[in-house]
């Protein structure tokens, strides 16, 4: 057991803040504002140009991470000699593309002092897009009717089983709607360049852009539900603006997500709520999502909530939150000096 | 015809419909309607009340009214 004196270290990935912004910066801010416990950040990057290895008054020290096609055991190598360093207490991984490799490592991550708060494998792929509507029909989930596709040639198929527009979507990012069949094959190779196969073929559904960023003890219960209504939508489909609401019925289909899959550790319900108010299940991220700050401001801080479940501590699950509560997010230029990324670009450490 | 038992509004006339994150602006007028018609007052008794009070002719507002509730219901202020 922790000493609660004493700070502990969190380490955090996901620093990057593109147009389809990394989780790890909002993770770091909402943990850093608990009144709980103290911490020290340590961020794990992939790239030099990270926002987040900068932002000095959020991380106290970076390291840069393989990526996540050189496998598990660099992974595990790297994060050893960074244990070595640092003593990490709690790792939290904020991109899809990595996770896999984390819940394959986190055993080993836990026989060395560094825990974790993952769902498992079973889980994890559970809730995979080319898995959805097996999920869904299961369970009795309103998901979209969808289609993988290995080849673009495929494509010319989907007018069988689909109406126009339809959305094309990578394994673990992007989403284009395709109104003809031509912009589809576009979106397939685009697509594919950018993230591989499969792609998914998906039914196009008209509604309102909800969110929910869930927190579940991996017992099938929940310690946090916080929904939010997009308010501001960029091209990528991304929620630049949105405000927290209370709706029973979101509240209850989470409960059910939770209860079904047992889910362990931070996810976010993608959800179109139609408007005969039927709530469809367009996608299940299996980490924390970029706007999880607003879950803090509202009065139930997921992020600081998994750091103190990673570390075996009792957490008693949140009520209520503020309703109402909005972000807006914004962009601003942080300024850095040559040497800060000399560093680490050349030695991988800042 | 109820307004929803959580609708949120104040006296200058925002009203903020929690489960869906909406938010609107009515005048004073629309505030006191508002304000009755979680009374559970009718038509009929709103139109009585608000004839009495201003110098308004009845026909002219049982039109606005009836607009008003519609517009109401479309927002999902109102059953």
């Amino acid at each position: 057991m922790n000493d609660i004196n004493q700070k502990r270290v969190v380490a955090v990935t996901g620093l990057n803040a593109i147009d389809s912004p990394g989780p790890g910066v909002p993770v770091i801010r909402a943990i850093k504002e608990n009144s709980e416990f103290e911490v020290k950040i340590i961020g794990l990057s992939y790239e030099a140009l990270e926002p987040g290895i900068y932002m000095h008054d959020y991380i106290d020290k970076t390291y840069q991470i393989p990526y996540p096609s050189a496998g598990t055991e660099e992974l595990l190598n790297r994060l050893i000699y960074i244990h070595e360093k640092e003593r990490i207490d709690v790792l939290i991984p904020n991109f899809d593309a990595e996770l896999f490799n984390f819940i394959k490592i986190s055993p080993k991550l836990k026989e060395i002092g560094i825990n974790t708060f993952l769902p498992d494998i079973e889980q994890f792929n559970s809730r995979d897009k080319s898995k959805l509507s097996e999920l869904g029909k299961k369970h009795g989930f309103y998901v979209p009717e969808d289609k993988i596709l290995h080849e673009v040639t495929e494509m010319k198929t989907i007018k069988e089983d689909f109406e126009l527009p339809v959305v094309i979507k990578g394994k673990f990012y992007d989403a284009i709607v395709a109104y003809t069949l031509e912009q589809a094959e576009k979106a397939f190779l685009s697509i594919q360049a950018k993230w591989g196969l499969p792609i998914i073929v998906q039914e196009y559904i008209k509604g309102t852009e909800i969110n929910i960023a869930i927190l579940g003890d991996g017992a099938g219960n929940a310690i946090s539900i916080v929904a939010m209504r997009k308010l501001y939508i960029t091209e990528k489909g991304k929620a630049w603006s949105g405000i927290t609401i209370e709706d029973e019925e979101l509240t209850d289909l989470a409960r059910k997500f939770l209860k079904i899959t047992k889910w362990r550790g931070g996810c976010e319900l993608e959800v179109m709520l139609t408007n005969d108010r039927k709530p469809y299940i367009m996608e299940v991220n299996p980490r924390f999502p970029a706007w999880i700050y607003l879950t803090a401001a509202a009065g139930q801080n997921q992020p600081a909530s998994l750091v103190k479940l990673a570390l075996g501590e009792k957490v008693e699950p949140f009520t209520s939150y503020e309703v109402g509560k909005i972000f807006i997010r914004y962009s601003w230029d942080l300024i850095t000096d040559i040497h800060e990324f000399q560093k680490i670009s050349g030695n991988g450490e800042l | 015809m109820k307004v929803r038992k959580n609708i949120a509004m104040n006296e200058e006339g925002f009203i903020f419909n929690p489960s869906t994150g909406d938010s609107f602006s009515t005048n004073i007028l629309g505030v006191e309607i508002i304000s009755v018609l979680k009374n559970d007052l009718t038509f009929n008794e709103i139109t009585e009340l608000v004839c009495k009070k201003y110098d308004v002719d009845k026909t002219a507002f049982e039109k606005d009214l009836e607009e008003f509730i519609l517009q109401l219901k479309e927002f999902n202020i109102l059953n």
